[in-house]
C-alpha cells in the first residue's frame, strides 16, 4: 500500500463503468440481431450500418418519454427501485480479472462477494413490484423473490465444487488452477450454475417475473423513461456479469492460445451470453410451481451429488498426486459421464409436474 | 404465532392485454398465483353485424362476413353464400365447388398456423414459433392475394360460385406450396412434439372432458381434442367433400396438447384435401346464373359448415325482399368459449394464458 494506490481504483472504476456500458450497448445489439435471425428476421438494420446504433436510438427515444409515476404508487421506492437493481450488476464487475493482473479489487472471498451482491439486485425488482400499486407487479415481485431464494441454493451449491478443487475463494486464483476449464472437470457444476443464473437474471424459459403473455411487463410495468432505461440497461448488466462470473469460474477466464488475454476473455463472455440468447429465443416458458420444482427437487440433489462427487475426488487425488502427473485426467472422464448419465437418469423419473388445485 | 391475514385478489386481464388476442376480458380471481374464480367478459368488439345484414342486400352481406373471423375469412364467406343457395334453390357450378373447397381447406391451415404459433407465444416462447409459422403462412397469404387481390378480408365467393375464376400461375404456386407444407408439418413436429417444458405445460393442463365438450355444444378441434368424432366434413357433407378421402383426427385426453396436436394432423389432412382437390378440378364455369339482386322466396334456411374453429353456421330468414329479413351467426369460438371457467379454474394464472390459447378465438366472431 502506498499513496498512488487510488490511481489504480480511480482506472479500473473507469474502465469497468466503461468496459460493463459499451458491452450493454453491444448486448442489446447483439440480442436483437441473434434473435432476429433465430426467427427468420433480419433484426435491427435502419439506424446506422447493420443497425448497430440501434440501441442509441431506442436510448434517446426512451429519455425522452414523460417520466410517470402512478398516482397511489409509493414514490421513494418507486424512484430508488430502479438504481437499487442497476448497481449490483456493475459491482458483480469489480471482482471480475478482465486478464491477469486486471482486477479492481482481487478480494480474498471474490466469489462470496459475487453472490451476495448479485442477489441484491432482486431488492429493486421487489421494491419496483411493490412501489408501482399495481397488482401484475406485485405478482412480479412475488414471483422474483420466491425465484432468487430457491435458484441461490443449487448456484452456491454448484460453486462449492469449484471452491473445493481450488481452494481458494479468490477469483484471479480460481483462473490461475484451471488448467484445463473447469467447465469438463465440474460439467455438473457448470450446469447447475448455468441454469441456475439463468433464473436468476431472470432470462427465458425462466422469465417469470416480465411473462409477457402473462403479468404484461411484470415489475417494470408502471416505469417510463429514464427509470424505465435503467431497468432496461439493469438487465443486461446483469447478464454480462453473470456472462462474466461463469466465464471466470467455468471457462479459464481470460486464458487462451494465441490470441491476446482480453479478447479471450470477451469471447468467452460473448458466447455464455450466446447460450443464453439461444435458450431464449427457442424455449417456452415454465409455469411458476414448475419453476420451483425444478430448482428444489432437479438441481437441488443434482448439486449436492456434485459437492460430495468433487470432495472425494479431491481427497483422493491428494493420495495419488504423485503418480498421476499434475492433472486428474481420470477425474476429467469420470465427471463427463456420471454428469450425462445423473442427467439421463434424473429426467426420466423427474417430472415437472405440478397440477391442479381444488379451490 | 401471528396468523397472516390473506384475501384474494381480482386481475381484470383484458381488454388490453397481450394475450387476449384482441377485447376479451378474463376477470380473474387469484388466491396467490391460484385461478379462484373467472368471468369472461364479451362484447368489446360488437359491431352488430347480424343487424347490418338486415339492411345489405344478399350480395352486400358478403364483405360484412368477412369480418367476422378475421383470419378466416373464406370459410366465412363459403358458411354465408352456402345458407342463401339452399335458400334461395341454387346450385353451383361444379369448378366452383372444387374452388371453394380448397380456399377452405388453405384457409384452415393458415388458421391452424396461426393459432398453433399464437399458443406457442403465450406459453412464453418468445416469437420463434410464431414466426416459424409466419414463414408458411405468408406463402398461402401471397396465394390468395394472387385469387382476389386481398391477403386478409378476401371477399371472393358469391352466391352461386366465385367472382371469378383463378389466374393460371395460381395452380403451379399452390402444387409447389402443397408438396413443400408436409415437410414444414414434420418440422414443426420435431421442433415441439418433444419439447420438455412444452409437454409439461400442456399434458393434462386445461382438460375439457368429453361430456362438458358435448354439453357446452364445442365443435372443432376443441371439441375432437376431448375424442368426440365430429367434423361437419364427414358428418353432413357439404360442397364435394363427401368426393375425398381424409381422415378427422381425434384426441384422447382433451388438454391444452391434445388441442395442439389435433390442429398439427388437421394441418397434414388438409394437404391432402388440397392435393386431391388440384387432381380432381374441372373447367368450366365459376359461376351459376344468379339474377343481380336476388329475391329468395319467403322461408328460412340454415347452413354449417367446419371452419377452423369448429362448426360455423348461418341462419338466413327471407321474407322475399332483397335483404335478408334475418341473418344469425353460430360463431364456433364463442361457444367454444363458455367452457373457459371449467377449464382454468383451479390452474394458475399461467395456464389461463394457455388455455385461452389452445382454445383459439378470434374476436370479431365472438362479439360480432
Amino acid at each position: 500500500m502506498n499513496g498512488w494506490d487510488w490511481i489504480h481504483w480511480l482506472i479500473f472504476v473507469v474502465v469497468i463503468l466503461g468496459f460493463a456500458l459499451s458491452m450493454i450497448i453491444v448486448f442489446i445489439w447483439t440480442e436483437r440481431k441473434v434473435i432476429g435471425r433465430f426467427q427468420l428476421r433480419r433484426g435491427p438494420n435502419r439506424v446506422g450500418p447493420m443497425g448497430v446504433l440501434q440501441a442509441f436510438a431506442d436510448f434517446i427515444k426512451v429519455l425522452t418519454k414523460e417520466d410517470i409515476v402512478p398516482a397511489k404508487a409509493d414514490r421513494w421506492v418507486h424512484l430508488l427501485a430502479p438504481i437499487v437493481a442497476f448497481v449490483p450488476a456493475l459491482l458483480v464487475l469489480a471482482v471480475v480479472p478482465f486478464r491477469d493482473g486486471s482486477i479492481l479489487a482481487d478480494l480474498n472471498i471474490g466469489i462470496l462477494y459475487v453472490v451476495a451482491i448479485g442477489a441484491l439486485g432482486v431488492v429493486g425488482i421487489f421494491m419496483a413490484g411493490w412501489g408501482s400499486n399495481n397488482k401484475y407487479s406485485l405478482i412480479s415481485a412475488m414471483r422474483t423473490a420466491a425465484q432468487v431464494v430457491s435458484y441461490e441454493v443449487p448456484v452456491v451449491l454448484s460453486i462449492v465444487g469449484v471452491i473445493l478443487i481450488t481452494g481458494s475463494l479468490s477469483m484471479v486464483t480460481i483462473v490461475h488452477e484451471q488448467q484445463v476449464p473447469f467447465i469438463l472437470l465440474q460439467p455438473l457444476g457448470f450446469l447447475i450454475f448455468f441454469l441456475g443464473t439463468t433464473a436468476e437474471i431472470n432470462r427465458s424459459p425462466f422469465d417469470l417475473l416480465e411473462a409477457e403473455s402473462e403479468i404484461v411487463a411484470g415489475f417494470h410495468i408502471e416505469y417510463s423513461g429514464m427509470k424505465f432505461a435503467l431497468f432496461y440497461l439493469g438487465e443486461y448488466a446483469h447478464a454480462v456479469a453473470a456472462s462474466a462470473v461463469i466465464t471466470t469460474l467455468f471457462l479459464s477466464g481470460w486464458k487462451g492460445p494465441v490470441l491476446p488475454p482480453v479478447l479471450w476473455f470477451l469471447i468467452k463472455v460473448g458466447f455464455v451470453f450466446w447460450l443464453f440468447l439461444w435458450m431464449r429465443s427457442t424455449l417456452p416458458r415454465l409455469r411458476v410451481d414448475q419453476l420451483m420444482g425444478f430448482a428444489w427437487k432437479f438441481l437441488l440433489p443434482l448439486a449436492l451429488f456434485n459437492v460430495f462427487l468433487t470432495g472425494a475426488e479431491v481427497l483422493l487425488w491428494e493420495e495419488k498426486m504423485a503418480s498421476w502427473g499434475n492433472f486428474p485426467w481420470p477425474f476429467l472422464f469420470l465427471n463427463l459421464a456420471l454428469a450425462g448419465g445423473l442427467i439421463v437418469l434424473w429426467s426420466k423419473f423427474f417430472r415437472l409436474g405440478g397440477g391442479r388445485v381444488e379451490v | 404465532m401471528m396468523e397472516l391475514k390473506t384475501e384474494p385478489v381480482v386481475i381484470n386481464m383484458g381488454p388490453q392485454h397481450p394475450s387476449t388476442h384482441g377485447v376479451f376480458r378474463m376477470r380473474v380471481t387469484f388466491d396467490g398465483e391460484v385461478i379462484v374464480d373467472m368471468e369472461p367478459v364479451f362484447g368489446y368488439l360488437h359491431r352488430g353485424i347480424e343487424k347490418l345484414a338486415e339492411e345489405r342486400t344478399y350480395t352486400q352481406v358478403i364483405p360484412l362476413t368477412d369480418r367476422l373471423d378475421y383470419v378466416a375469412s373464406m370459410t366465412n364467406n363459403h358458411a354465408y353464400v352456402l345458407a342463401v343457395e339452399r335458400l334461395a334453390g341454387i346450385t353451383v357450378p361444379e369448378r366452383a365447388e372444387y374452388l371453394r373447397v380448397i380456399m377452405d381447406e388453405m384457409m384452415r391451415i393458415s388458421s391452424h398456423l396461426l393459432a398453433v404459433g399464437f399458443l406457442l407465444n403465450d406459453m412464453g416462447a418468445f416469437f420463434t414459433p410464431l414466426m416459424y409459422m409466419f414463414r408458411e403462412r405468408e406463402k398461402l397469404l401471397d396465394l390468395f392475394e394472387m385469387v382476389c387481390g386481398q391477403r386478409l378480408t378476401y371477399n371472393y365467393m358469391r352466391i352461386g360460385g366465385l367472382s371469378h375464376d383463378i389466374p393460371p400461375e395460381f395452380l403451379p404456386a399452390l402444387n409447389r406450396f402443397v408438396q413443400e407444407m408436409p415437410h414444414f408439418i414434420d418440422e414443426y413436429d420435431q421442433l415441439l412434439a418433444e419439447n420438455e417444458i412444452l409437454l409439461a405445460r400442456t399434458k393434462g393442463v386445461g382438460v375439457l372432458s368429453r361430456e362438458l365438450a358435448i354439453n357446452a355444444s364445442a365443435s372443432g378441434p376443441v371439441l375432437r381434442a376431448s375424442g368426440v368424432s365430429w367434423d361437419i366434413r364427414k358428418a353432413d357433407p357439404y360442397s364435394v367433400y363427401d368426393r375425398f378421402k381424409f381422415q378427422v383426427p381425434i384426441g384422447t385426453a382433451g388438454d391444452i396438447y391434445d388441442r395442439y396436436w389435433v390442429r398439427i394432423q388437421e394441418m397434414r389432412h388438409s394437404v391432402r384435401i388440397l392435393e386431391q382437390a388440384i387432381k380432381g378440378l374441372p373447367s368450366g364455369e365459376v359461376m351459376a346464373k344468379v339474377p343481380p339482386l336476388l329475391r329468395p322466396p319467403q322461408g328460412e334456411a340454415y347452413a354449417h359448415i367446419e371452419s377452423p374453429r369448429g362448426e360455423l353456421g348461418f341462419y338466413v330468414v327471407s321474407d322475399n325482399s332483397i335483404a335478408p329479413y334475418r341473418l344469425h351467426i353460430r360463431a364456433p369460438t364463442f361457444i367454444n368459449l363458455t367452457t373457459l371457467r371449467d377449464l382454468v379454474i383451479g390452474w394458475k394464472l399461467a395456464d389461463a394464458v394457455a388455455v385461452f390459447g389452445s382454445i383459439d378465438i378470434v374476436l370479431g366472431e365472438v362479439d360480432r
